[in-house]
């Protein structure tokens, strides 16, 4: 057995299988990779290729038909579903390509959601949602409700979101799908500054080669389910 | 998730649909209304009648009364052998000892005897009863003209309406009026004169009565003159109906006088017949023994206890228990059916959380995938859905409550404004007492919470993959 000293993320064999108008459909179809701490990770593949569904896996918002899937040695297939949500909420944290925030509530209670679904302690909670939001340099947007900020601020928000519970592991999907060009840059800056000053492992869904190349240490391509490709990033 | 972040979720969402969420609570508020107006209605009546009936003094009464072996009739006599209690007189030493028994509030001899009223040169035949003076909280001179005794001790009296009418043709106007009482006073005699007054034929007095004495043949007893006597009395009051002290008192008397005058008046009674046979036959006794006695207790539920401690002591007694106990079976079943019927209309309006939550749910998919995505628990989820469901339940449980202490309150006024018209006085049909305030809270939380039970269980077996999916 190889020693997973140093490993944020390991699949063995993973599989994600599920049956859609009376036919399989592989999702997912034997993935094996190992994601190290600290490593900036990006999912490449077209529409339907099971990137997103193998980092729904990784966040534990799913179960793998079949095979292992680890964080931090715990294999979350083993794990029952109030584990599952304490994974979600104390070593994972989330951002999607549509923002998901939510609409009636201002960026600072947005943020400080995470907190009250971990029973954080009242008094840190101010401390904490201070600390995250300064990070993606959004002070001023605290009271403000999404639709009163930009997509770019959306997307920090929702990072602020996922970063507010101190997980060790950030899973991205399609970050800077809803972006143009010069936010969605600015989206990945702040996730390689996270990455690096923080030591934080980060898994991000993309089809933007340039862009995975540019800022992740590590590409993975996968393509109907498989992992067809794993290298460094050029 | 900790309750006060959950209730603060719960408030923000049913703000969110706030007209949806405030037509579903005003749903459960009707259910309640309903239900609360129908047991307020039973429990209202109850306590009228259970007033009425209390202020009767019949059910928080024991009525004693000294054992007899007459039989009569060809029945072999009572075995009461051996029993230290056997043929025990009435006396003031059993009054005393009654009177210490627990949860006795008081305990008072039944005065009543035949008089003579002197008014505006008429006389008329009637008979005088005395009233203790706990009767003046009792209820059954609520709706009395005039006022009660001002003290038990007073030279005052009361009518019952009927005899005042015979009295003048406007019975409103003898109040503060004289009366003159003559009656035959009972006056004892001292045992040495026992013999010599019982040898003598009766004398005239001034008045020109004849005085009758009455004593053994023995000396072994006094015995008791009677002497017609008058006394004048104030007229304070009229009574509608004359209350019955105590069973057996049903027509007792039209001419009602404190407890104080009508012992010190000495009246000769029907049972001082008894007195002096029982003297005549030895009986040991400490003076003069009552026909009977009413004892009074705290509460309707005392009245056992007290029955059969007084039985112990050798006395017969006499209580409506039972029929109190039916009349309470009665109204439970009474208020239990209209509950039922109320509690349909809250059912209903079960109905309309259900579809409220269901509804939210298909609108607030997404946001269930949200939060499942940044860590709530499936329990997280359902507590949510049930805290929304509560709060529904707890505020149209409060809001019922008070439309339906409203209804109570109409219904009580319409009633009154009837009986005003038919010169009835105005009574209390409804009451809301606190354990129904809190048990009609109670109830619509918990069915609120029922209806919750299912739209709660779907929300959080959402799969959060396939909720983030949905537009």
């Amino acid at each position: 057995m190889t020693s997973t000293n140093g490993l944020a993320i390991r699949t063995n064999s993973v599989s994600r299988h599920y049956l859609m108008g009376g036919s399989l459909v592989r999702a997912v179809d034997g993935v094996s990779i190992e994601i190290r701490k600290a490593e900036f990770v990006a999912l490449l593949g077209s529409s339907g290729s099971g990137k997103s569904t193998l980092l729904n896996l990784m966040a534990g918002l799913d179960r793998p038909t079949s095979g292992a899937i680890f964080a931090h040695d715990r294999n979350l297939a083993d794990m029952t579903a109030d584990e599952l949500a304490r994974h979600r909420s104390h070593t994972i944290g989330i951002v999607f390509q549509a923002f998901n925030l939510l609409p009636r509530m201002t960026l600072e209670e947005n943020v400080e959601l995470p907190l009250r679904l971990a029973e954080v302690d009242r008094k840190e909670r101010a401390t904490r949602v201070r600390e995250a939001v300064q990070r993606v340099h959004l002070e001023p947007r605290l009271t403000h409700r999404p639709a009163e900020m930009s997509g770019g601020e959306q997307q920090r928000a929702a990072l602020a979101r996922a970063l507010v519970n101190r997980p060790t592991i950030l899973l991205a999907d399609e970050p800077t799908g809803n972006l143009d060009s010069a936010t969605g840059d600015e989206i990945m800056l702040l996730l390689r500054e996270i990455n690096e000053s923080l030591g934080m492992t980060i898994v991000m869904v993309t089809h933007e080669r340039l862009r995975a190349e540019r800022f992740a240490h590590r590409l993975l391509q996968m393509k109907d389910g498989k992992l067809v490709s794993d290298g460094a990033s050029t | 998730m900790k309750i006060r972040d959950l209730t603060e979720l719960a408030a923000r969402n049913l703000r969110e649909a706030l007209l949806r969420n405030s037509l579903t609570t005003l749903g459960i508020a009707v259910g309640v209304a309903s239900l609360v107006a129908m047991v307020s209605l039973g429990v209202g009546l109850q306590e009228l009648a259970s007033k009425r009936l209390s202020s009767s003094g019949l059910f928080d009464a024991v009525f004693v009364s000294p054992k007899i072996n007459d039989r009569g009739f060809g029945r072999p006599p009572r075995q009461t052998a051996g029993s230290p209690a056997e043929d025990r007189p009435l006396d003031e030493d059993a009054r005393l000892q009654m009177t210490k028994l627990p949860n006795v509030v008081e305990v008072y001899p039944e005065i009543r005897f035949s008089t003579e009223i002197l008014y505006d040169s008429n006389s008329y035949m009637t008979m005088v009863a005395g009233i203790p003076d706990s009767a003046r909280n009792g209820g059954a001179f609520d709706g009395m003209k005039g006022s009660f005794f001002s003290s038990p001790d007073a030279d005052e009296a009361i009518l019952q309406l009927e005899f005042a009418k015979q009295l003048s043709d406007k019975p409103d106007s003898l109040i503060g009026k004289e009366i003159t009482i003559r009656y035959a006073e009972r006056q004892a005699i001292p045992p040495d004169n026992s013999s010599k007054a019982a040898a003598k034929p009766p004398e005239k007095n001034a008045a020109g009565s004849g005085t009758t004495s009455a004593a053994t043949d023995s000396g072994l007893s006094a015995g008791f003159n009677v002497i017609p006597r008058q006394a004048k009395l104030r007229i304070v009051g009229i009574v509608e109906t004359e209350p019955a002290a105590g069973f057996g008192g049903f027509g007792r008397g039209r001419v009602l006088i404190p407890e104080g005058p009508a012992q010190k008046l000495s009246a000769a009674q029907q049972n001082d017949l008894r007195d002096i046979l029982r003297a005549s036959s030895g009986n040991k006794s400490s003076g003069h023994a009552y026909a009977s006695l009413t004892v009074r207790v705290k509460r309707p539920a005392d009245v056992q206890a007290t029955e059969d401690a007084v039985k112990a002591m050798g006395f017969s007694v006499f209580s409506l228990l039972d029929a109190s106990k039916n009349l309470r079976l009665v109204f439970s079943v009474f208020d239990a059916i209209l509950a039922l019927f109320g509690s349909l209309a809250l059912i209903v309006a079960s109905l309309g959380i259900i579809n409220t939550l269901v509804m939210a749910i298909l609108e607030r998919r997404r946001e269930i995938g949200v939060l499942k995505a940044l860590g709530a628990s499936d329990g997280d989820v359902r507590k949510l859905f049930f805290a929304e469901a509560g709060a529904m339940g707890l505020v149209g449980g409060v809001l019922g409550v008070f439309i339906g202490w409203l209804i109570g309150r109409g219904l009580t006024l319409g009633t009154n404004i009837y009986l005003r018209r038919q010169d009835l006085p105005d009574i209390q049909i409804s009451s809301v007492p606190w354990w129904m305030v809190a048990a009609a809270i109670a109830f619509s939380i918990a069915v609120s919470l029922a209806a919750g039970l299912y739209p709660a269980s779907r929300a959080s077996k959402l799969n959060p993959v396939e909720a983030l999916r949905y537009e």
